[in-house]
């Protein structure tokens, strides 16, 4: 373990003025919760939550080979993603194994790549590295993160928020859009990209005005119900929407296939890293799944809890949560293909007793359908 | 929330309330606080003997599982079904409607081995 001390958002301090539990997550000092996990949850389900992400990572790519090189190293099609728009995508290894899974976002003249926070040295340096093998190409790669403040509103009042408050026109603007514009007079990226199933905004722009860019959201939102998000309801508004975290459902150990993003993978778009193998896969099928599971039986699934069938171990559970919209506890886990089938029944290991849960289809939360 | 003087405490953040050879069994506001959102009991069957200091089921946050310890040995006599089917009830109200079980003393003697409601407060300030 280093004694090194843990990174800071610049709204640190702000957040611990405002009460919030802090924890360790990714080597950085995070809001774990303000006034408590499930009224964080739910204040997003049903009005809107502004999360500091400060410790997100950013990389600009830019020059006219950058959509050819991002094609080399992401596993999804850059060439059909338009500017003004954003796209889901993996990066992997020769294996096939996942190093990260990221947003690529197609800006004018270049491109934003998102990378986890605890994933931001790797790729940083897996992509600087790859870079410099493609001597062919006219592209320019460079971390960004320190330069690049994060902040995502959330919720279905996230647009009524937001609008008074930026001169970009959201209604027109699509689920997974992009456009550069300002946010209360400061020049931001405002995407309508999220991880939590609803509707909503994550906005980049310069660290400096990090505070106010927080202070106006909160005080914009208050009569709406905005409430600051710490990490604990992130995680369970991302699990309800069966959205990916790394190291749980994504690890260098765990392909596409098994993690059913094989729809982020086309590999039919000409050469990239680990097509190969990633072809390999797709064509013998994956040896395990993910499923999502709801609990039949008393007991709450964890990260790591196994999965047994008849006295043998066929799987472990990748996130699990008692979820605070359904009221029932969820999980998602990996479990050997042949025992995978929405209905079917799982076993998990829960301190050292099987307990009953049936697989169910997934996300196990999708958000009302509303009018414009 | 004052912690109240008419029970005895662990360093577990466990209290006991005895009356007679019973005893109510709880975890304190300094845990359900450190906790944050409890939403799941695991609980003792009816008629389990626990010695002192054993593990006797779990309390479950949003985020995290934590052993209770039993502050005192004996039989259990009840377990509350309501906090069982709405945890909250022990983040709200965890010395009165939010205790978790009951049991009838192996050794009241025991009793004299819990901390005091000053002492409890002194360790939770070390913390």
């Amino acid at each position: 373990m280093t004694d090194a001390p843990l990174k800071q958002t610049p709204l640190a301090a702000v957040h611990r003025a405002m009460g919030a539990r802090m924890v360790e997550f990714g080597g950085w000092d995070m809001p774990v919760q303000y006034r408590g996990i499930i009224e964080e949850h739910r204040a997003v389900r049903t009005a809107a939550g502004l999360f500091d992400l400060g410790h997100m990572g950013q990389v600009e790519v830019t020059g006219p080979d950058a959509a050819a090189f991002l094609n080399w190293v992401a596993t999804n099609d850059v060439a059909t993603l338009a500017e003004g728009h954003a796209q889901y995508a993996l990066l992997c290894r020769d294996n096939g194994g996942v190093i990260d899974d990221i947003l690529i976002y197609a800006l004018h003249s270049w491109f934003l790549v998102v990378v986890n926070a605890s994933n931001t040295d790797k790729d940083v340096r897996w992509l600087l590295a790859r870079r410099a093998e493609r001597t062919g190409l006219n592209v320019a790669v460079r971390d960004i993160s320190a330069a690049t403040m994060m902040l995502a509103l959330q919720g279905p009042r996230a647009a009524t928020i937001l609008q008074p408050l930026t001169d970009l026109a959201l209604d027109p603007l699509p689920a997974f859009g992009c456009a550069e514009g300002t946010v209360d007079g400061v020049a931001a990226i405002v995407a309508r990209t999220g991880y939590t199933g609803e509707d909503g905004f994550e906005l980049y722009f310069p660290p400096e005005h990090a505070e106010r860019l927080w202070t106006a959201l909160l005080a914009a939102g208050e009569p709406h119900g905005l409430l600051p998000i710490g990490l604990g309801a992130r995680d369970t508004l991302r699990l309800e929407a069966k959205m990916a975290l790394y190291g749980h459902e994504l690890t260098e150990t765990i392909n596409p296939y098994e993690a059913r993003l094989g729809w982020a993978v086309k590999l039919d778009k000409g050469d990239f890293i680990g097509r190969t193998a990633l072809t390999a896969i797709d064509a013998a099928g994956p040896a395990r799944k993910l499923v999502g599971f709801k609990m039949v039986g008393r007991g709450v699934p964890r990260a790591d809890y196994p999965l047994v069938h008849d006295g043998e171990a066929v799987g472990h559970v990748t996130s699990g949560t008692m979820s605070p919209t359904l009221g029932e506890a969820i999980g998602l886990g990996l479990v050997r293909s042949d025992l995978a089938g929405v209905g079917r029944p799982l076993h998990i290991l829960i301190r050292e007793r099987p307990v009953e849960a049936v697989q169910v289809p997934t996300p196990f939360y999708r958000r009302p359908k509303r009018d414009a | 929330m004052a912690t109240p003087t008419d029970r005895g405490y662990t360093k577990e953040h466990e209290w006991a309330l005895v009356a007679g050879d019973v005893a109510t069994i709880g975890i304190t506001d300094h845990a359900q606080d450190a906790l944050g959102d409890i939403v799941f009991l695991e609980l003792p069957e009816v008629g389990r003997v626990l010695a002192r200091d054993e593990p006797l089921g779990v309390v479950e946050s949003v985020k995290a599982v934590s052993d209770i310890y039993a502050p005192l040995g004996g039989e259990v006599i009840e377990v509350n079904q309501a906090a069982m089917a709405g945890p909250e009830i022990v983040n709200t109200d965890p010395y009165t409607a939010g205790w978790l079980l009951r049991l009838r003393l192996s050794d009241p003697t025991e009793v004299d081995q819990l901390l005091s409601a000053a002492a409890y407060e002194a360790v939770t300030e070390g913390e």
